[in-house]
């Protein structure tokens, strides 16, 4: 017989009869030996032969071959309608179908066995349709008739079957057709209808919700069963109504206690006429108290099932619910103290009673003895209960703090927990945890973690230690020593952030700057190379402060006697292996380089020997450090005497929070801008970019103003008066100390700029063709060049706020510009959150009648506090009223952010 | 509960059972996804995972994974009981159950789990009424199976 298969699904038939004489014998007798074997009745093979005949196959190929045979088969006896069959073939099909390989082509015959009158054939069709049929409507109508017939057959499994299958593939239309059946058989006397019935209805509500009303009056009845499977299929099936509709809700509450405030006769009055908490109330308490009953017992524990479903309602029905929350206390206190706790059945009813407590107005005595079941829970051998505990005081630790505190120590414990599921639920619970009464000993513990865990958590750690510490540093010092610490700890795995907020912290911690050099002084003689942000920091404070390390006596922690004194030949040694050695990275490399050269202007002596240090960079391989190294030579050879002055130390960084808006909190802002350029210096700038960069960065400009610059001369027409020849080149040359002659006074400008930008913004030097590039280093509202002529710069220039969401907050600042019907937008995003935001794109359409040109944004990566600034033109010939609609996407903590906003209320007086 | 998954060890896929309506070609890739994402895990970690936005409950008895799929707000505790029950539900019928019971009786595998859940919630919590409901079930499907000339007429 399995032979004939064989043969049978080479090739087909009439191909073979068309092209090979030889082959038309062979179907000949093919056809023949068919006719015959259907004579003889032939059985198919059986499942269980299929299945071994499966196992049996070695090789994948093998399988598929077994399969491919027996589907052919399969298809064969579909098409001829043997009804025989059809049952066994279905059922092979269905193990087929589980090895993954396709049979759809078997839901028809599903419906035909569900069809068939006997009882094999619809279990294995209900089965079949479970398992194959898909949302496709055709089908669907068939199915609906097939399970209408059965839903009112006279054989209880019969509707079982059809029951269950309603259960799991009701579609929307399906619950809609058959939801009058369903509530039919919810008042079934049958328990084995009622209880799948009630979980049909539960399934239809779930798709339709409009459909709840028919099942209404049905459910009430099931909670006064005896039956558990009834019991609990109604109860499930009011918690879906309850949780979903809050008028359902009132509902059940309100109808149970008016049927009972009728007063109906007393030998009618059955359980469900009671309000439904104090009938909740009462099953739950029969359940404890009863004794042992083997019927429903799990490990002693009476029917958890049913428990912990009724645990559940009660906490919908006590949600917001005084007077409920009231009725249940008591029962709640009984669950959580009389429960076993030995096995996970008693464990799993007490976590069910913890979070009913939790969610409804419950005593605060409850409240406590909750908050001890998870500190208990805790101290569980089971890692699931621990896992669970963890979970659940994270949900609770904002509405008891005091109570999840309390068990601070076991949750620290959890930190060393070798499951990794636990630890990451006990770090992020930790992190909720920490207030400023604490900070000091968490820290702690947290810090060991961070020393201690696997690389996977030490980003999302260490960045959670800097968002933490900076909410509740108790001084600075402890600030700055948990900065350091998290530096050393996490290594490599620091993301950007740390280091820029490290940074802006020492900046800004004026007393404690020669404490800092000295510790990362401590830090750095050790081998940084796997803690490159470490050095990236530590190279910038030396730079920075580095003569307080060289000549006064630092101490390092409480004991006084515990000084650091370095000479400089030493410091010089450690940089020569910083700047050499091949493990550190090339932006380590850029602070190094940019540190070594501001000590050169700290030094007594050895400058010298920094020259040379620098000079070997004028080589290197990496064309930005070759930069660099050439363009810092400069400052030893022909224009040393502007080193001092460019060296000079940085201003204190101020971290601006909220801005309001006012120009001199605009300043700070693009102070603190500038100087993170520098900390920021990112090896993905494009390298025109950086080239340029090294100077301007220094003179406190933001580098990306020169992009700003050559696209408005590319796009802008030289306004007359200003010399056509100061093209970009010149630009760069003007800056790169090129020329001679000029330079002087171009850094003359830069530097009075520099001090005097905080105060006036106006300044006649903006007017200058030199001055405006002082405008470069301050990133007010003016465009670059544009303040040379084709914008008059207007005091009362309105500033509206364009979008604000997700601490990105985007201004717009509206200036008449001299052309007709043209209003200039100087565009300014700031990023208000804590974390970087990369790849910020800021797109805008505008209504056809308006023409829009956008010149290129100051920069794609706006750091923390910092910001990024972009010039929109808009022309206006038919004046019009101005809709803009905006687009804004960024990268931040790894997420890409998208959205979309709207801006209509551009006030209408600016176009001329 | 979304889906119930048991496979093996070796990760061939022994029963599905879908509760939410899901094109075949998801319910592929979640089943292969999880599949290797559970095996890798070690035996000593816990038996819940957060995967995607549901909560996966998993506990391996000898060669079997059994795996179902929760929502975000269940209790996980009692989805492991419910496991434990069907556990012991297969054990009872096919007296001490193992791998090869689960393949070669597929049918009465869902048969059983379809008695104990129905639409993906528990409905009956008695043992016994699951046990008695199959076993008359089977009783039906025997006396309908003709003897004699058709011996082999049932699955087989």
């Amino acid at each position: 017989m399995w032979l004939y298969f064989e043969e049978c699904s080479v090739l087909p038939p009439e191909q073979n009869r068309r092209f090979n004489p030889a082959f038309n014998m062979a179907a000949i007798k093919q056809v023949f030996n068919e006719a015959v074997e259907r004579v003889r009745m032939p059985t198919p093979m059986r499942l269980r032969d299929l299945i071994r005949q499966i196992r049996a196959a070695r090789t994948a190929t093998e399988e598929r071959e077994v399969i491919n045979k027996e589907c052919a088969y399969i298809r064969s006896t579909f098409r001829e309608e043997d009804s025989a069959w059809r049952c066994r073939n279905v059922a092979k099909l269905l193990y087929i179908h589980m090895l993954g390989y396709p049979a759809h082509f078997g839901q028809l015959e599903c419906l035909k066995l569900i069809a068939s009158p006997r009882f094999t054939d619809k279990r294995i069709g209900y089965l079949g349709a479970m398992l194959l049929l898909d949302e496709r409507q055709d089908v669907h109508l068939l199915i609906t008739n097939c399970l209408k017939n059965d839903l009112n057959s006279s054989t209880q499994f019969v509707v079982g079957l059809a029951l269950c299958t309603l259960g799991a593939i009701a579609s929307p239309e399906m619950s809609r057709d058959l939801a009058a059946e369903v509530e039919r058989l919810m008042k079934s006397p049958n328990a084995y209808i009622r209880k799948k019935a009630a979980l049909c209805a539960y399934r239809i509500v779930l798709k339709v919700p409009e459909l709840m009303e028919i099942f209404l009056p049905a459910t009430r009845s099931l909670l006064s069963e005896k039956n558990h499977g009834v019991l609990i299929t109604g109860v499930t099936l009011i918690t879906e109504m309850c949780e979903h509709s809050p008028d359902t809700l009132q509902h059940f509450k309100k109808n149970f206690s008016v049927v009972l405030g009728k007063g109906k006769k007393s030998s009618f009055k059955d359980c469900s006429q009671e309000e439904i908490v104090p009938n909740l109330v009462r099953i739950l308490k029969n359940l404890i108290l009863a004794g042992y009953s083997p019927e429903h017992d799990v490990s002693g524990v009476s029917d958890p099932f049913l428990q912990v479903k009724i645990l559940r309602l009660l906490r919908i029905l006590g949600r917001n619910d005084a007077e409920a929350s009231e009725a249940m206390n008591d029962i709640l206190a009984q669950v959580a103290t009389n429960t076993e706790t030995s096995k996970n059945v008693g464990n799993t009813i007490l976590y069910e009673t913890v979070l009913s407590i939790m969610d409804i107005k419950s005593e605060s005595g409850l409240r406590v003895l909750a908050v001890n079941i998870l500190g208990r829970f805790l101290l569980n051998n089971d890692k699931n209960i621990r896992y669970v505990a963890l979970n659940t005081l994270l949900k609770t630790v904002h509405l008891d703090t005091s109570a999840v505190q309390r068990h601070r120590t076991t949750i620290l414990e959890c930190l060393k927990d070798p499951d990794v599921s636990i630890r990451r639920r006990a770090l992020e619970l930790s992190f909720a945890l920490i207030n400023s009464n604490n900070v000091r000993t968490m820290m702690k513990e947290l810090l060991l973690f961070l020393e201690r865990s696997d690389p996977e958590f030490k980003a999302q750690c260490s960045s959670s230690i800097v968002l933490a510490a900076e909410r509740y540093a108790p001084n600075k010092r402890w600030h700055l020593d948990t900065l350091l610490r998290v530096l050393i700890a996490a290594g490599n795995y620091v993301r950007d952030d740390v280091v820029s907020c490290t940074i802006q912290l020492v900046s800004d911690s004026v007393d404690q700057q020669g404490y800092v050099s000295a510790q990362l002084w401590r830090a750095l003689e050790q081998d940084t190379s796997d803690r490159q942000p470490l050095t990236q920091v530590a190279t910038w404070c030396i730079g920075e402060y580095g003569d307080a390390l060289l000549y006064s006596d630092v101490s390092v922690g409480d004991d006084p006697s515990d000084i650091v004194r370095v000479s400089e030949d030493e410091l010089l040694d450690v940089y020569q292996r910083l700047l050499w050695s091949p493990q550190n990275t090339i932006v380590t490399k850029q602070y190094t380089l940019l540190s070594l050269t501001k000590l050169s202007t700290r030094f007594r002596s050895n400058v010298e020997r920094i020259r040379q240090m620098v000079q070997q960079f004028g080589s290197h391989l990496h064309i930005e450090l070759q930069q660099r190294g050439v363009e810092f030579t400069q400052l030893f050879n022909s224009h040393a005497h502007l080193r001092p002055a460019l060296l000079e130390r940085m201003p204190p960084m101020e971290v601006v929070r909220r801005d309001n808006g006012s120009q001199q909190q605009q300043v700070q802002h693009s102070t603190v801008n500038g100087v993170l350029d520098i900390a920021d210096v990112n090896s993905e700038e494009p390298a025109v970019n950086s080239d340029s960069n090294a100077l301007l960065v220094l003179l406190g400009g933001s580098e990306p103003s020169i992009v700003d610059t050559e696209t408005e001369q590319q796009t802008a027409k030289p306004p007359a008066g200003v010399p056509a020849t100061t093209d970009n080149q010149d630009l760069l040359d003007l800056l790169g100390l090129d020329i001679g002659g000029s330079a002087p006074v171009a850094v003359n400008n830069m530097n009075m700029n520099n001090n005097v930008h905080s105060t006036n913004n106006n300044n006649p030097l903006l007017l200058d063709p030199l001055g405006s590039l002082g405008s470069l280093s301050t990133s007010t509202p003016l465009p670059p060049l544009s303040g040379l002529s084709s914008i008059t710069p207007s005091l009362d220039s309105p500033s509206l706020v364009a979008y604000e969401k997700n601490g990105l907050r985007i201004m717009f600042t509206l200036e008449r510009s001299d052309a007709p019907s043209t209003i200039c937008i100087a565009m300014a995003a700031y990023n208000e959150t804590a974390t970087l935001m990369s790849d910020f794109l800021f797109q805008v359409a505008v209504p056809k009648t308006f023409q829009l040109q956008m010149m290129s944004p100051s920069g794609t990566t706006i750091p923390p506090a910092g910001s990024v600034t972009q010039q929109l033109r808009i022309q206006n010939p038919s004046k019009g009223a101005l809709r803009m609609r905006m687009r804004i996407s960024y990268s931040s903590g790894g997420a890409t952010i998208q959205d979309q906003a709207e801006m209509n209320n551009f006030p209408s007086e600016g176009w001329q | 509960m979304q889906f119930m998954l048991l496979f093996s060890r070796q990760g061939k896929l022994r029963l599905q059972k879908w509760y939410v309506a899901h094109p075949d070609k998801l319910k592929k890739k979640i089943t292969r996804e999880l599949i290797t994402t559970i095996l890798a895990r070690k035996p000593k970690m816990c038996s819940f995972l957060e995967w995607k936005d549901v909560k996966i409950v998993y506990k391996r008895y000898a060669s079997l994974y059994f795996c179902c799929a929760i929502e975000q707000d269940a209790n996980e505790l009692l989805t492991l009981e419910i496991i434990h029950r069907y556990v012991e539900l297969l054990d009872k019928y096919f007296g001490s159950v193992c791998e090869l019971d689960i393949i070669f009786n597929f049918e009465k595998a869902y048969f059983i789990l379809d008695e104990l859940l129905l639409g993906g919630e528990i409905q009956e919590t008695s043992k016994k009424n699951v046990l008695k409901a199959i076993a008359a079930q089977d009783l039906l499907q025997e006396e309908e199976t003709p003897q004699g000339f058709f011996e082999d007429h049932g699955l087989g």
